[in-house]
């Protein structure tokens, strides 16, 4: 539905993508993860027809974005980052508005609207200001007009950043719900949301696409590391380091900075690291081996599985290392 | 057509569930009655709405900016303009949607006012050619100063600074022949050519409306010239243009 072919968007001089390609099947939910400034804002809004590309081809549903741009906007529902509402119309309003700016007559908007109010749980906000609603009903307010008039394609620019932890999952389920019927492009830059709901992870970094894969294939391809998680009582930081360091099965070590685990450390007098380690190499066993034999206390060893944000640095670190 | 309308009738509602457009017109008829009023009360004073006409085309270079200024400035504040470019909307509808919410704003405001004529015809006889002609002229002068004032209000998303554009663009076509009374000429005539109203006609009290310069005269004196009609037409087309390309430039930004 969306094919992107050596795209690159510049701001004046400053390219925001480069040469970007890839393909978004029928009935798929891509999510577009990378840090903040990569280029997934821009690369959205080449699609949605909001902005043309400096260069490269891009077509929705076979539509060009430039050439044929309004019958690209006609099939697609879009989700901007900071939600686009009109504060003195109620949602009514707003949403019967939006549906006729999209081309519905007022029949189709008379028909769907309580279907797409239902679907949004915003029954009893109807009649309310979009201006007096909560940050999340808001949101909800802005899916139901970028999926009211039955596009065959939605694009979701962060679709809940900055609404309450309790809001995020509702809305996540509601996005998920949604890819059924839609193809959808869904962009984000907290991880276990993409791999709680898309099925296949695109990273861009630095308007550079750097990853494109289902996300548990993502973590397996970069499961290279172990990261183990320890305590110890009676060492000195650097010696414990430097012991760890000399192991085979450990490639780094280093004390645990997060604020929690030093907090509680501190209370048990228990010094925390962190140890990365190479995978199938029993590296458990090496380290609790050198902690009895220097007569250490041994409080806390658990392997910490790695995290999609701990991919998605690795595969950005590396990309920057590689410039 | 059909979304020109849905969008000029959303701003319609916008302006009448606001009070925006309660305050500008309680103030463009105190403006324009207090004109009136000092137009008919003296000894000998002929019955005419020359004086409402000083004083609405004055107004209006403030209050066309004033009631434009949200218009575009504010979708972009909002971020709603990225929604409407994303619709499949032609920016010259969403342009012409809004310009036509303002014009018939404006044409309320000045039906409201229509009580003034209606004075005239219970104490006075006035002549009802320079009438129709002045309240025509009226009309085609408040659709150049809201095009003007909307072409202002799509440069940023701050507002004000849509109506201090709008407002500095019309009183510098008003007081044009400042400067072309000091040149001579084919420069001088230039200018002459593009002066919107007399602006000396507010502040010269004796002649309320008829004072010589801009496009306005004639319709005040009855006179309906192709000229005026032809200025005051293109002034409102150029600027709904420049407007549209404003929009369409900024989505090569």
């Amino acid at each position: 539905m969306i094919k992107i072919e050596h795209m690159s968007k510049s701001y004046g001089p400053y390219p925001a993508v480069i040469d970007i390609s890839f393909e978004v099947l029928k009935g798929e939910i891509v999510g577009f993860l990378g840090p903040n400034g990569a280029g997934k804002t821009t690369t959205m809004r080449v699609v949605t027809g909001f902005t043309p590309p400096t260069d490269g081809d891009v077509t929705v549903g076979g539509y060009d974005v430039v050439s044929h741009s309004l019958d690209v906007r006609r099939h697609i529902g879009y989700l901007p980052e900071t939600v686009p509402l009109y504060l003195d119309m109620t949602v009514t309003d707003y949403l019967t508005y939006m549906g006729e700016i999209r081309g519905m007559n007022s029949w189709w908007v008379k028909e769907r609207l309580p279907k797409v109010i239902d679907m949004v749980r915003l029954g009893e906000y109807r009649n309310t200001l979009v201006g007096r609603l909560s940050k999340g009903y808001r949101q909800r307010t802005g899916i139901a007009q970028a999926i009211l008039h039955e596009p065959d394609v939605l694009v979701m620019d962060e679709p809940t950043i900055g609404i309450d932890p309790i809001q995020v999952v509702e809305t996540r389920e509601l996005i998920s719900n949604l890819g059924e019927e839609h193809t959808m492009l869904l962009s984000s830059h907290i991880l276990p949301e993409v791999s709680a709901i898309c099925k296949r992870v695109l990273v861009i970094n630095d308007g550079r696409i750097v990853a494109d894969d289902k996300p548990n294939d993502l973590s397996e391809k970069l499961q290279h590391a172990e990261r183990i998680e320890i305590s110890v009582r009676g060492a000195e930081a650097p010696a414990f380091i430097n012991a760890m360091r000399d192991l085979s099965a450990v490639v780094d070590a280093r004390s645990d900075q997060r604020v929690a685990v030093v907090q509680n450390a501190e209370r048990e007098d228990f010094l925390p690291f962190i140890v990365d380690a190479r995978p199938n190499m029993q590296a458990s066993e090496q380290i609790a081996k050198i902690v009895v034999e220097n007569g250490w206390g041994l409080s806390n060893l658990t392997p910490l599985p790695m995290t999609l944000e701990e991919i998605f640095l690795e595969l950005t670190t590396e990309e920057n290392l590689g410039e | 057509m059909r979304f020109i309308s849905v969008i000029a009738i959303k701003e319609i509602r916008t302006y009448f569930a606001s009070p925006m457009a309660y305050v500008v017109s309680a103030a463009f008829l105190a403006i324009t009655g207090f004109f009136f009023v000092a137009s008919v009360s003296d000894a000998f004073a002929e019955a005419s709405i020359r004086g409402y006409l000083a004083g609405a085309v004055f107004f209006m270079i403030f209050m066309s900016p004033a009631l434009t200024m949200r218009l575009i400035a504010e979708e972009q504040k909002l971020g709603t303009l990225e929604l409407l470019l994303t619709s499949p909307l032609r920016e010259f509808e969403i342009v012409f949607g809004k310009f036509l919410a303002a014009f018939a704003t404006t044409l309320v405001m000045i039906i409201l006012s229509l009580y003034f004529v209606i004075v005239l015809f219970v104490y006075g006889d006035p002549d009802i050619g320079p009438l129709l002609s002045g309240l025509l002229g009226l009309s085609l002068y408040a659709a150049a100063t809201l095009a003007v004032g909307l072409f202002a209000s799509s440069l940023s998303s701050n507002q004000i600074v849509g109506l201090v554009v709008g407002s500095g663009i019309l009183t510098a076509l008003t007081i044009i022949d400042f400067v072309s009374e000091r040149l001579s000429g084919l420069a001088s005539e230039v200018l002459n050519a593009f002066q919107l109203g007399a602006s000396f006609s507010v502040f010269d009290l004796d002649s309320f409306g008829v004072a010589e310069g801009g496009h306005f005269a004639d319709f005040a004196r009855g006179i309906i010239s192709l000229t005026d009609i032809a200025y005051y037409s293109s002034i409102t087309a150029v600027f709904l243009l420049l407007t549209v390309l404003v929009l369409e430039a900024r989505r090569w930004r």
